[in-house]
């Protein structure tokens, strides 16, 4: 059994927000792309730490705070503009959003 | 730095002003605050200093871009309190919202490390969700809004996830420890330090919009508040373009000939894509996303260029553009209060009856297009100039190709307004409001008199 290596860590970072992009692009549920947003985020989140270690360098660390604190301050924005949707649409699915064309 | 902390006053504030339901006072408030934040951006002229540990970095560049976020969003604020004259709900969120977007764009002018870079971008577009939601019976305000929340924390995952990778390779969030690494390690820079910048590149084009990544623009433009919609397309605009340049100028001039084609190609296909789907739009409203878009496409060529020109040609490219889209939403503001809605049909023969507002729509549009001697062909000039000494001839002869398509949409209004029959619509202006439209359309002769004393600021 081999150490884990940043390699590793890389990899394993790179697929999650790939799980993440994807379930942005084919999800219909509002409240799912913005789990799967979070998703993105959070392996960001860990990608960032990982890096921290591997070098270091605290700062890393530090700039984890500031995705934790937007983040949720995205989701509190989020969430409110999803429920003013979800009144004019009785719905979450964003394929219902569709009034505003050319 | 001191107009960030003026700012930040100002915000706190205004918010106390709506604590106290002294509602009438909100407007003015601003606009003095906004003025001494001006001054004190001004008072920062060739200092260069750093601040909160490298954190922040004002030189020149940054208070010239701050200078045009300033007054844009005095702007807007002046026209607010004509737009929303018969709402009587209390408006103050709406305006802190947009002096907090403001403070998010000061930062993106003026950062020096790729947090600050994030922080000024989130700061900016969470305040925009809001605002563009903030029309809250409006059914298609809260479909804009929806989308563009969407749109923009999916872009800032790019943006952060190539923030990642560049910490990874160069060990730092500093740009000019970044840009040192790209230079000293320019012949075996890791993959993931390419990777890193073209993921922030995409997180960076998305917030301005150029092209394959503009789909979201014209649908938020069209959803949201006029107002709001003239925020977006002056300080949003203007604030993301300075990121761009400020991140790309300190830290990847080393590998320019990586990036240099891709960012041809956005620009390219920018520039043609937007100016062709203009031509099929029905409304004004979207007519201006597209416009936007264009100019996104215009400014993406400095990036290519990057000589001791560019800088000074974007500074003056933002002005004209910042001051003719403006000028072009505040016509859009007038007629649509009093037709409710922005189809072009409507601007039939609207010159018989309101000549003022025509001719400022008329100046702007021929501003946008490039036509001498107004502010944007003195912009498009200088850009185009500085372009060619890169030796980049195809893509002006693309960006020329474009401004020519951008005629004809450009003036379709304008000859509509002219010469063709139509409503008998007056358009009550009060005196004010006469001054001001006046005033932009000197502005607009103005800038296009004194091009180089702005192009030599940089």
């Amino acid at each position: 059994m081999s150490p884990i290596t940043i390699t590793d860590y890389l990899i394993f970072c790179t697929l999650l927000f790939v799980i993440g992009v994807v379930g942005v692009l084919v999800k219909r549920n509002a409240l799912a792309i913005f789990m799967s947003v979070e998703l993105m985020l959070n392996s960001i989140n860990l990608l960032l730490a990982a890096f921290s270690i591997y070098m270091n360098d605290p700062a890393g660390q530090v700039f984890v705070f500031f995705i934790m604190v937007v983040a949720a301050a995205e989701v509190a924005i989020g969430l409110a503009i999803l429920v003013m949707v979800y009144r004019y649409t009785h719905s979450v699915d964003i394929h219902l959003l569709n009034r505003l064309k050319w | 730095m001191a107009t960030l902390i003026a700012l930040s006053v100002l915000a706190i504030i205004t918010m106390l002003i709506g604590a106290w339901h002294k509602y009438k006072w909100i407007v003015p408030v601003l606009v003095t605050g906004m003025a001494v934040a001006l001054a004190l951006n001004i008072n920062d002229w060739n200092t260069y200093r750093h601040y909160y540990n490298e954190m922040m970095f004002v030189d020149n560049y940054a208070v010239a871009f701050n200078t045009i976020l300033i007054v844009m969003a005095m702007l807007v604020v002046l026209i607010a309190g004509h737009y929303f004259r018969n709402v009587v709900k209390p408006l103050d969120d709406v305006y802190i919202l947009m002096i907090f977007s403001l403070i998010g764009g000061t930062l993106m002018t003026s950062f020096s490390n790729l947090s600050m870079l994030f922080i000024g971008i989130e700061t900016l577009s969470i305040s925009m969700y809001v605002l563009a939601g903030s029309k809250k019976f409006d059914n298609l305000a809260k479909e804009a809004s929806m989308k563009y929340f969407l749109m923009g924390s999916f872009a800032s995952g790019f943006l952060l996830f190539g923030i990642a990778l560049l910490y990874g390779s160069a060990g730092s969030f500093n740009l000019e420890a970044i840009g040192l690494y790209a230079t000293s390690h320019a012949n075996d820079l890791p993959k993931m330090f390419y990777a890193g910048m073209l993921l922030t590149l995409i997180g960076l084009v998305f917030k301005v919009a150029a092209v394959p990544f503009h789909f979201w623009v014209p649908d938020v433009y069209q959803g949201a508040p006029t107002v709001i919609t003239s925020f977006m397309a002056t300080v949003v605009k203007v604030a993301g373009v300075a990121a761009i340049f400020r991140l790309f100028n300190h830290s990847f001039m080393a590998i320019q000939p990586f990036w240099s084609t891709t960012v041809v190609i956005l620009s390219a296909a920018t520039i043609i894509l937007a100016n062709v789907t203009a031509l099929y739009q029905r409304t004004f409203k979207r007519l201006l996303a597209y416009s936007g878009i264009a100019h996104t496409g215009y400014l993406l060529m400095a990036l290519v260029a990057s000589n001791a020109t560019s800088m000074g040609a974007v500074l003056l490219y933002l002005a004209a553009y910042s001051l003719s889209t403006y000028a072009a939403f505040v016509v859009l503001m007038l007629v649509k209060d009093f037709i409710y809605d922005d189809k072009m049909e409507h601007y039939q023969g609207l010159a018989r009856r309101n000549p003022l507002i025509a001719i400022t729509l008329a100046i702007s549009m021929l501003s946008l297009t490039g036509i001498p001697p107004l502010a944007g062909f003195m912009g498009k000039f200088a850009l185009f100039s500085s372009t060619l000494e890169s030796g980049h001839l195809y893509l002006v002869i693309i960006a020329i190709l474009g401004s020519a398509i951008s005629l004809a949409f450009y003036l379709k209004p304008v000859i509509s307004m002219f010469f063709k029959e139509g409503g008998q619509i007056v358009i009550g202006l009060n005196p004010w409001l006469k001054v001001f439209l006046v005033l932009l359309c000197l502005a607009q002769f103005a800038l296009g008199l004194i091009p180089g004393m702005i192009t030599q600021l940089l």
